[in-house]
């Protein structure tokens, strides 16, 4: 029974089942517009941001780990000294998660019946700092302080080997805060996963501001008013930025080689490497004929590619899906958001050419460095 | 008053003298009045309004973890003082003087609170960014201390970053030699990126392995002695003192933007 379980949970981890399963979830959990809200409602998803709810998800949590805990293999990556804190942050991120929505959603019925959110209850009484603040904000430090001493106590701060140029640990991993950027490794190079990308959240997450002009919502939690601003949100949070630091973290061995929580890391185990560039695909394949030797030639259907993506997307969704945020934005704002939108899409759209198609590259001009 | 009992205590006895008056300008806070003046007189409590909305006290509003993000940066910064007078930043030492840490210094806790710390505060950043996006809280007139926030969270990831070298063991080098070799595909200015091979006169690239910006980032070709004092420069004193100025700013922003946000 327990291994029958462990393996379906192999199974599950697989980043290939287990992103879109959570890009589908994070849909539904999150709805972004009122179609999607009306399916929330009625499979009553929203339950789980209740009292209940926060019970079911936590029990299921605390009762995954303790399961896994019974796991040999499970155990040696969750309690590497290292690793604590992503576990800590995981029942952290969803703790707050989970406050945050309650708080949303209890707000939203409010605002429904015609009342001010709760926030705007309390407002209404006001108090003085000393010592209303004062000695929570104390508290609080107290309580901080303890846990670092108790955790500084309990887990001694690692230290491996003297470090050693010729000999590279296998895996290699960064600290576990760019584990995301790692796991982006595997289907975009390093320019773009470590330089371009990470270039780009920082500008889109300055952005955010400034994109967003819906002006409800300011100073209290509510979800039905922002609806789209938190879907998008969620996605990039949950799904891209913590779901794959915990991929990167928990489920990346040696040669970065997927292994599930309960899976044994074999150094030698092999996954076989067929990829292919979209221009080989397009020529060899569907067209069945060599690859041509002028660069522009063989890489003009990736440029293509990407030009239709960035170029003409946007102005498709104006016209259909997005007309409405099209209208509110204005044009210099609607590109903006939809070329940053665009550019986080890329990664699930690459995942998925490369699980479906085997596809390496779209523009794949190795001469150059420039692979895209 | 529910909080204090009537009769004078021996640090109140002292707040009267003149030497007491001279140091506690408010004395203990019992009437409405010292309770604003106590927070008005200082230099440190003075980040704070006299009075605010009860909302905004509230911790399932604000979580706390922007106010514990700085307790932990001083924590940090008090351990991390600590640690200085025991570590020599030199490929030759710095491993050893961990060790030492560990195993000479009395009461060797000081790097495992750091370090943890470190993480802590990764995890606190992160968490209150969190609720600022929950509560909407950059919106108009917040807007540009969301970007100065920005900036500090990626601040807090380079600190966290720059410090995960300094025990110069295996973990260190090779984190950092994963985490620098992205440096080296920057486009145009990195020697294995995109657009290095145009920046060239004739047969002479300027971008090369040892004048891209992997280079300047490690001060040398691979993690080694350049890269060590480098990193050290950074964690102790670069990063740091950058910081502060955001800090300052990020802080000064909250109160003149109008305080914590709240519905209006």
């Amino acid at each position: 029974m327990a291994e029958s379980i462990k393996h379906f949970i192999n199974f599950a981890a697989n980043p290939k089942v287990l992103f879109p399963c959570l890009l589908i979830l994070t849909l539904f959990m999150f709805p972004g517009n009122d179609k999607l809200l009306a399916i929330n409602k009625r499979l009553g998803l929203y339950k789980l941001w209740t009292k209940k709810g926060g019970i079911f998800l936590f029990s299921f949590m605390l009762l995954f780990f303790i399961f896994g805990l019974t796991d040999p293999n499970f155990r040696l990556i969750v309690t590497k000294p290292d690793n604590v804190p992503i576990v800590a942050l995981l029942f952290l991120v969803n703790f707050f998660l989970w406050l945050s929505m309650k708080q949303a959603w209890e707000n939203d019925a409010r605002i429904a019946k015609g009342q001010p959110p709760q926030e705007a209850e309390d407002a209404k009484e006001k108090i003085l700092v000393w010592p209303d603040l004062v000695y929570i904000e104390f508290i609080a430090l107290i309580l901080c302080s303890a846990l670092l001493l108790a955790w500084a106590c309990a887990l001694p701060a690692p230290l491996e080997e003297p470090a050693n140029p010729s000999v590279s640990p296998n895996p290699s991993k960064a600290p576990w805060y760019f584990l995301g950027l790692q796991e982006m490794l595997v289907y975009f190079d390093p320019w773009l996963a470590g330089v371009v990308f990470p270039t780009i959240i920082m500008l889109g997450f300055m952005c955010i501001p400034f994109l967003d002009n819906n002006k409800k919502g300011c100073g209290y939690y509510t979800f039905n008013e922002r609806k789209m601003a938190i879907s998008i949100f969620m996605f990039l949070w949950l799904v891209l930025w913590i779901f794959l630091m915990t991929t990167g973290t928990f489920l990346r061995g040696p040669n970065w080689n997927f292994f599930g929580p309960f899976e044994y890391w074999d150094i030698h185990k092999l996954e076989a490497l067929t990829n292919i560039n979209l221009s080989e695909y397009i020529y060899m394949i569907l067209l069945k004929q060599p690859v041509p030797e002028n660069i522009l030639l063989r890489e003009i259907w990736g440029f293509l590619a990407l030009g239709l993506y960035f170029g003409l997307t946007p102005i498709l969704l104006a016209l259909t899906f997005l007309k409405n945020v099209f209208k509110q934005l204005g044009v210099l704002r609607y590109s903006i958001f939809t070329f940053l939108l665009l550019c986080a899409l890329s990664l699930p759209i690459k995942m998925f050419l490369r699980w479906a198609f085997n596809i390496k590259y779209i523009v794949a001009i190795p001469e150059f460095f420039f692979n895209i | 008053m529910p909080y204090f009992d009537s009769g004078e205590s021996l640090f109140e006895k002292f707040c009267k003298t003149q030497v007491g008056r001279a140091i506690f300008r408010t004395g203990i806070p019992r009437n409405q009045r010292q309770r604003m003046m106590i927070m008005l007189n200082g230099v440190f409590l003075h980040l704070h309004p006299v009075r605010l909305p009860k909302h905004a006290v509230k911790v399932k509003y604000t979580w706390c973890m922007g106010g514990l993000s700085f307790f932990v940066f001083l924590v940090l910064t008090v351990t991390g003082i600590l640690l200085m007078f025991y570590y020599r930043p030199t490929v030759e030492y710095a491993y050893g003087d961990i060790i030492d840490l560990k195993e000479q210094v009395p009461l060797g806790l000081m790097r495992e609170i750091h370090r943890w710390g470190a993480h802590l505060m990764v995890v606190t950043v992160w968490l209150h960014m969190f609720r600022v996006f929950m509560t909407g809280s950059y919106k108009p007139p917040r807007e540009f201390n969301w970007v100065i926030g920005v900036i500090l969270l990626v601040l807090t990831m380079l600190m966290s970053f720059t410090g995960y070298l300094l025990p110069w063991d295996q973990l260190a080098i090779w984190a950092i030699t994963v985490g620098s070799n992205m440096a080296g595909a920057t486009p145009l200015v990195g020697a294995s990126g995109p657009g290095a091979s145009l920046l060239a006169i004739g047969d002479v690239n300027f971008i090369t392995s040892s004048s891209d910006a992997r280079f300047a980032m490690l001060g040398g070709r691979f993690v080694g002695e350049g890269a060590l004092l480098r990193f050290y420069v950074l964690h102790c004193i670069g990063l740091p003192f950058v910081m502060m100025i955001f800090m300052i700013v990020h802080f000064w922003r909250v109160r003149k933007d109008g305080g914590i946000s709240g519905p209006t």
